[in-house]
């Protein structure tokens, strides 16, 4: 079975701060990790890897410092990586970057596509269901539990309210929550491997059958118009009243607020 | 796609029947989208043997619904209402899609917009059209909330956004509004795309993870002990809401660490956060000062909590509290006559 995860450098939003002056992201000290919910995927991956046997490849989209999330993906424990990295698929929004995404996908074997469900500094939610598309192949969202059967996959899709359990024929693109399990660590000899042993396989432009009106900035159906810090709003009302005026001013509020 | 049509549609989500409440939510906005565009509001209510809703969308504003009945639409997956979706909107081109920010919203949501090769912006908080040149302003956060985005779709139709419910503010019903409702038929492809949903779980009154709870009730040192959090967990179920914590509450041992606010513990954005007791050091304002909308109650007038709460209760919350709970409850009793 071959199984594809894609995986996001993302810079940890606990640490972003944004420059009060200008209202921009200080990038500066800020760490880059492996988006979440994209190793909760590369974990599930390696599980199916240990119980039944698989390869287990991932694939980035990014600058060529995304080297270094791949290279800790080998050292969990996946047999390739490949980073699609070129200056024309930069600006990429998420339509022309799950079309990327996509195609550079259809080069490689798969039954099983996992992504995060969504990278902690868009929160779109929206790559892997477009790869899906792109790809012409079913998807399920919010998984949170995954069984191979065969050739087919069932999956535990979360709701707010509910779960489905959802069978799907391979292949099959699954989006993952952070709930499905812990990811594992890197070992010594994983890291060793990571970099002495392993590769990281770069595709350029030129390496990625896809048109170029459906890359990069240009091929973006959005732009950021502008963007801004979130204004920080100025306290509310304050009172000392007696309980029953107190509670009458809580509930008008959120009436007006219509909260409930 | 014809760039003059200024149609405003919105997708009416539906579960075993129940109009989701964001769905009537983002009526509310198209209606002013539409004003600004001198266009009108259509609803896509998409289900088998549905009824009564239609009427229901209208009721909330929607001037149309276009209604797709099926068998397999009974139960939501991806493809079928992906088809739908498309089928409708390839028919009436409008000019922008609303749809909630639901665990199906977010999923549907990318596979149509994927499918029309067109734009989609994701969770937004601000929808509005730019007076100048009626651009579709689309407004939400990014970097984990540090950073507010506003997304244009220039060039491509229709320009579509998600809504997180609770954002945008439903009207109010109208029983004698009218509206056209046409039903509308999709022949649907076969392809392998299609998935079997074998079982439906329903979670049973779980603890909700306090990150996506839309309503927290949260107590600090001032609850005074384990027991005392009960009158806060009264006023959460009141609200449908869950309790969370600050850190002097859950090293004082009165409440798990699962639910623990803060720096230390998660950070939450819900839609309603209600500080009893809290003081409000500087490390629980930094996991919750996002939040929609602060309520703080505190005997303390000089407590820092009040420097963020949009409605500050100098004041007994063991008196508060309850109260407080028996006029929500009250209210809710009301409003379902």
């Amino acid at each position: 079975m071959n199984i594809i995860v894609c995986v996001k450098q993302v810079p940890d939003t606990n640490e972003v701060r944004i420059d009060p002056e200008r209202g921009t992201l200080i990038r500066e000290g800020v760490p880059s990790i492996m988006n979440p919910d994209d190793k909760a995927g590369l974990e599930a991956a390696l599980r199916l890897k240990d119980s039944m046997g698989a390869k287990v490849s991932v694939i980035s989209m990014g600058p060529m410092q995304a080297d270094v999330v791949l290279r800790e993906a080998l050292a969990m424990g996946a047999d390739e990586a490949y980073l699609v990295s070129d200056r024309a698929f930069g600006g990429a929004d998420t339509w022309a970057t799950s079309s990327t995404l996509a195609a550079a996908i259809s080069k490689l074997d798969y039954d099983l596509i996992i992504t995060g469900r969504q990278a902690i500094d868009g929160d779109t939610a929206q790559v892997g269901p477009e790869i899906a598309e792109h790809l012409g192949i079913p998807n399920i969202s919010y998984a949170e539990g995954i069984e191979v059967q065969g050739k087919e996959v069932l999956v535990k899709r979360q709701y707010e309210d509910r779960y489905h359990m959802v069978r799907a024929r391979m292949p099959v693109l699954l989006t993952a929550l952070s709930e499905l399990n812990p990811p594992r660590y890197m070992t010594p000899g994983g890291i060793f491997d990571a970099y002495r042993e392993k590769q990281v396989v770069v595709w350029n432009r030129g390496d990625v059958p896809v048109a170029d009106e459906n890359i990069g900035l240009a091929g973006s159906p959005t732009r950021v118009a502008k963007s801004f810090p979130k204004t920080v709003k100025a306290p509310g009302m304050k009172i000392e009243e007696g309980v029953e005026e107190s509670v009458q001013f809580i509930v008008d509020k959120l009436r007006e607020k219509y909260i409930f | 796609m014809n760039k003059d049509n200024q149609g405003v549609f919105i997708f009416a989500q539906q579960v075993d029947g129940e109009i989701t409440g964001v769905s009537l939510e983002l009526i509310g906005k198209a209606r002013d989208l539409a004003q600004a565009l001198d266009s009108d509001v259509t609803a896509m209510l998409l289900g088998y043997k549905l009824d009564k809703q239609a009427q229901t969308l209208v009721e909330y504003g929607a001037d149309r619904v276009v209604v797709v009945d099926d068998p397999k639409l009974e139960v939501y997956t991806t493809e079928p209402y992906t088809q739908a979706v498309t089928a409708i909107l390839k028919e009436y081109k409008p000019r922008i899609v609303l749809i909630g920010a639901t665990a199906i919203g977010r999923d549907l949501g990318p596979r149509v917009a994927g499918r029309l090769h067109t734009g989609l912006t994701a969770d937004c908080t601000k929808l509005e059209i730019r007076e100048e040149d009626r651009e579709f302003l689309m407004t939400r956060p990014a970097f984990g909330g540090n950073l507010m985005a506003t997304i244009i779709c220039p060039d491509h139709r229709p320009q579509m956004a998600t809504v997180r419910p609770g954002v945008m503010v439903k009207e109010m019903r109208d029983p004698a509004r009218k509206g056209e409702i046409v039903p509308f038929a999709v022949s649907f492809e076969e392809n392998n795309c299609y998935v079997k949903v074998e079982e439906v779980i329903r979670k049973v009154t779980q603890r909700v993870d306090i990150q996506t709870a839309k309503v927290l009730v949260s107590g600090g040192r001032g609850v005074g002990g384990s027991e005392s959090f009960q009158i806060l967990k009264d006023l959460a179920d009141a609200l449908g809401g869950e309790v969370a914590s600050s850190r002097a509450a859950v090293d004082a041992g009165w409440q798990e660490k699962d639910r623990q606010v803060g720096q230390t513990g998660k950070t939450v954005r819900p839609n309603l956060y209600v500080a009893c007791g809290i003081s409000g050091a500087i490390q629980h304002l930094a996991g919750m000062e996002e939040s929609d909308y602060i309520v703080a109650i505190n005997k303390d007038p000089d407590a820092p909590i009040f420097n963020v709460a949009d409605v500050g209760i100098v004041g007994d919350l063991f008196k508060i509290v309850p109260r407080l709970t028996e006029e929500i409850k009250a209210y809710r009793a009301k409003q379902k006559e």
